[in-house]
């Protein structure tokens, strides 16, 4: 390690010279892993569209089996989740251990009540037979090719699923690491990244709830 | 010297968890040429089918996977990875002046995921094998037996693999560089690993979902590729080329970037107009965004895209051209010394320039519709990345092979592989510039007595050119057996990775560097003698 002003810290890696300078490298690699994930959801926005412009009637009759209060939930539960996932951030940065640990907990729990709605949400479906493509099996559809929708509706809302599960795991790793008491004013990068993250997972759904379940 | 990033820490297993960015390199080099080799025995044996018409070797099913593995081979496993995860890896901190990349673990991490690609592709071959063609075009992908699922789950797997890379090197070139080591006193290796590394970022999780909607499409029948079911299957055309033209540069800009090193060392010049070529890196990533249209202009797509997608296209050409003229601006009046990796920067600039000009053939809407899926553009697209990307390759792997591996080869075989592969080349494909402009299909099991000539001619081709690489397998592994002597600095060449010792020690550097002047410096007349530590 090179003499530098800045002590180096336990968590600095040893090709670093400064804590600064790790925090920015970790945020810019961050941001890019961000850009891949919206890229990732582009496409199927993009099948989406084209699809829902070619098939637009089939798409509206088809959302209308979405239960648009069950999706309205959802978005101000990840709405606050978002909030309070922030504030974990913001006592990370201010040195509140005991807060940062409430709000990730916080954060969990409208995760965990998210996709218990989804769950809710998913068997309606199932048991209906709205289900992606021939595994389509709704009875008495008046519009044809419904099926479509029920693709896209559980690809899109599938692979927000996933990430929100990942989000969780990785929750649960920068909440046991506040519990250790990792964290301070000169290192909260996880918790931060984490955020930047959340907020993405938050901004997609904020997408998806419009798009899937209030089409005219 | 005896302290190096080879030998210590030693055994096996610390090199399975080793986060160095030296170990991870040569681990992905060992890696890529094992496919290189895979990739080529099936190049071989499609050739050796290709000798006379009808069956020879195999049979046209056969032929249609080998074809098909050969190219997915090539692309997903050896040319993505061959230059940034390979080479890059190991000489870009060490060029920055820097310890390790930004994200050590998640190199690792991109190893082993490549790794895990890698193995799942082995499986779909041997498990029903793929038929596609290395482009997995819908409906036929989603419609034919075989592995097809489980190849296209191991390149989006590879995409991952690739993803993260470009956001470690994206992230090193921000903030790793050496003290006094402006944007503008990079080397332009730097610059074009930086440019790559965006279109890696940006283009491949396109590629993640298209591959995705393929398996859902086979696994759900989703129906957005399908005809029958109301999808559209051009649709598809546009995701894969809306990542694999990009791809191409993935491919090419790394190769450029390694000639840009090459050819001020080796002609004793200060690179021309370095601006100009650090700023066309940039111009090619940015406009092979908007280009993917021109493989699809017999598609059916509108015609005023196809001459949008036209116009566009021939833009790339600007960039490309700056470069290529800034190389050979470099070399001229350049006190030019013609060892191993210089030959293959020459190689690269002649061939280079046969397959981008070419390439203003096919992206010409009129000409294009006579020479689409010919051999015309079987052999444009080697010349681009083979007689580019794989020239550079090996320019860049025979520069820096004493600094990897602390040991010279023999130069007189090299020269002699050198030369061997650049005739062998020229035999194999430039023999299909004139079989695609006279009408033979690409991908065809057979075809008329007319053209035998000319694929005789061309497979005999291919032996000269497998010849050369297995006698450049021979003296490279000679090379290891050597004992450790090769000099911190062999080529006298200013970069900062040849003033640490060959090998490098485990932490690149005795003391960090600090940059006071400008890069490619080559006005003193032996800069080793003066900057390199003891």
């Amino acid at each position: 390690m090179s003499a530098t002003a800045a002590p180096p810290g336990e968590f600095l890696q040893h090709h670093f010279t400064t804590a600064e300078q790790q925090a920015d490298a970790g945020k810019i690699g961050m941001w890019l892993f961000l850009v891949t994930e919206l890229l990732l959801f582009g496409g199927l926005f993009v099948g989406f569209a084209i699809m829902q412009s070619l098939h637009r009637e089939a798409f509206v009759a088809a959302h209308r089996h979405l239960d648009r209060m069950l999706g309205f939930i959802n978005t101000v539960v990840l709405l606050t989740s978002s909030y309070t996932m922030a504030m974990a951030v913001h006592n990370a940065r201010t040195d509140r251990r005991k807060r940062v640990i409430v709000y990730l907990l916080l954060t969990l729990i409208c995760a965990g009540i998210f996709l218990g709605i989804k769950y809710v949400e998913y068997s309606h479906k199932f048991h209906e037979g709205l289900l992606p493509g021939r595994f389509y099996s709704h009875k008495g559809d008046t519009v044809p090719g419904q099926f479509m929708f029920f693709s896209f509706y559980f690809m899109m809302t599938g692979l927000h699923g996933l990430h929100i599960l990942g989000g969780m795991v990785v929750m649960a790793w920068v909440l046991r690491r506040a519990v250790r008491g990792d964290f301070s004013h000169s290192y909260y990068t996880p918790v931060d990244l984490t955020g930047l993250y959340w907020h993405l997972v938050d901004l997609i759904w904020i997408y998806l709830f419009p798009l899937l379940y209030l089409i005219k | 010297m005896s302290d190096n990033y080879l030998s210590s820490p030693r055994g096996f297993k610390s090199w399975l968890t080793t986060v160095d960015h030296k170990r991870i390199g040569v681990m992905y080099l060992a890696s890529i040429l094992f496919a290189f080799l895979l990739g080529g025995i099936f190049a071989m044996l499609i050739r050796i089918e290709l000798l006379k018409p009808g069956h020879n070797i195999m049979s046209a099913d056969t032929y249609n996977r080998v074809f098909t593995l050969h190219g997915a081979i090539m692309i997903f496993l050896f040319i993505i990875p061959s230059i940034p995860a390979a080479l890059g890896n190991f000489v870009l901190p060490l060029m920055l002046g820097a310890k390790d990349v930004a994200f050590p673990r998640l190199n690792l991490a991109s190893y082993y995921i490549y790794v895990a690609g890698a193995l799942l592709a082995v499986t779909a071959m041997v498990t029903g094998g793929v038929d596609t063609g290395w482009t997995f075009y819908t409906p036929y992908s989603t419609t034919t037996n075989g592995s097809v699922g489980l190849m296209t789950f191991a390149a989006f797997v590879l995409g991952f693999s690739s993803i993260f890379t470009g956001i470690n090197f994206i992230a090193t070139i921000h903030k790793l560089r050496a003290p006094g080591m402006g944007w503008f006193r990079m080397p332009l290796f730097a610059w074009g690993i930086y440019a790559t590394a965006i279109i890696q970022v940006l283009a491949t999780p396109v590629l993640g979902i298209t591959l995705l909607l393929i398996i859902m499409e086979r696994v759900f029948s989703v129906g957005i590729f399908n005809p029958q079911l109301g999808g559209d299957p051009i649709l598809f055309q546009h995701f894969f080329w809306f990542y694999s033209h990009p791809a191409v540069y993935i491919m090419i800009l790394p190769g450029m970037a390694i000639i840009s090193e090459v050819i001020p060392c080796f002609s004793r010049k200060t690179i021309f107009g370095y601006k100009a070529i650090a700023y066309s890196s940039i111009a090619i990533a940015g406009v092979s965004f908007l280009v993917w249209g021109h493989h699809m202009f017999v598609s059916g797509q509108s015609p005023l895209a196809n001459v949008i997608f036209s116009f566009l296209t021939f833009l790339v050409a600007i960039p490309s051209g700056v470069k290529v003229f800034n190389w050979i601006a470099t070399m001229y009046k350049g006190s030019i010394s013609l060892e191993a990796p210089m030959l293959y920067a020459i190689s690269f600039l002649l061939l280079f320039a046969i397959g981008g000009l070419t390439g203003l053939f096919l992206g010409a809407l009129a000409t294009d519709v006579h020479l689409h899926d010919t051999y015309f553009v079987v052999a444009h697209f080697h010349f681009v990345m083979m007689g580019g990307t794989v020239m550079a390759f090996l320019a860049g792997l025979h520069y820096w092979w004493p600094k990897m591996f602390g040991r010279m080869y023999s130069e007189k075989w090299a020269r002699v592989s050198a030369a061997l592969i650049f005739v062998g080349f020229n035999v194999t494909f430039l023999s299909q510039f004139v079989l695609g402009s006279r009408g033979m299909p690409r991908r065809y099991y057979n075809y008329l007595d007319q053209f035998q000539p000319l694929h005789v001619f061309s497979t005999v081709g291919s032996w000269i050119l497998g010849l050369g690489f297995v006698i450049m397998a021979g003296y490279l592994w000679a090379s290891l057996r050597r004992p450790l002597e090769a000099p911190a600095n062999p080529w006298g060449a200013v970069g900062l990775e040849w003033q640490t010792a060959s090998p490098p020690p485990e932490h690149n550097f005795e003391k960090v560097p600090i940059v006071t002047g400008e890069p490619y410096d080559y006005s003193t007349p032996e800069p080793e003698a003066a900057e390199v530590q003891a």
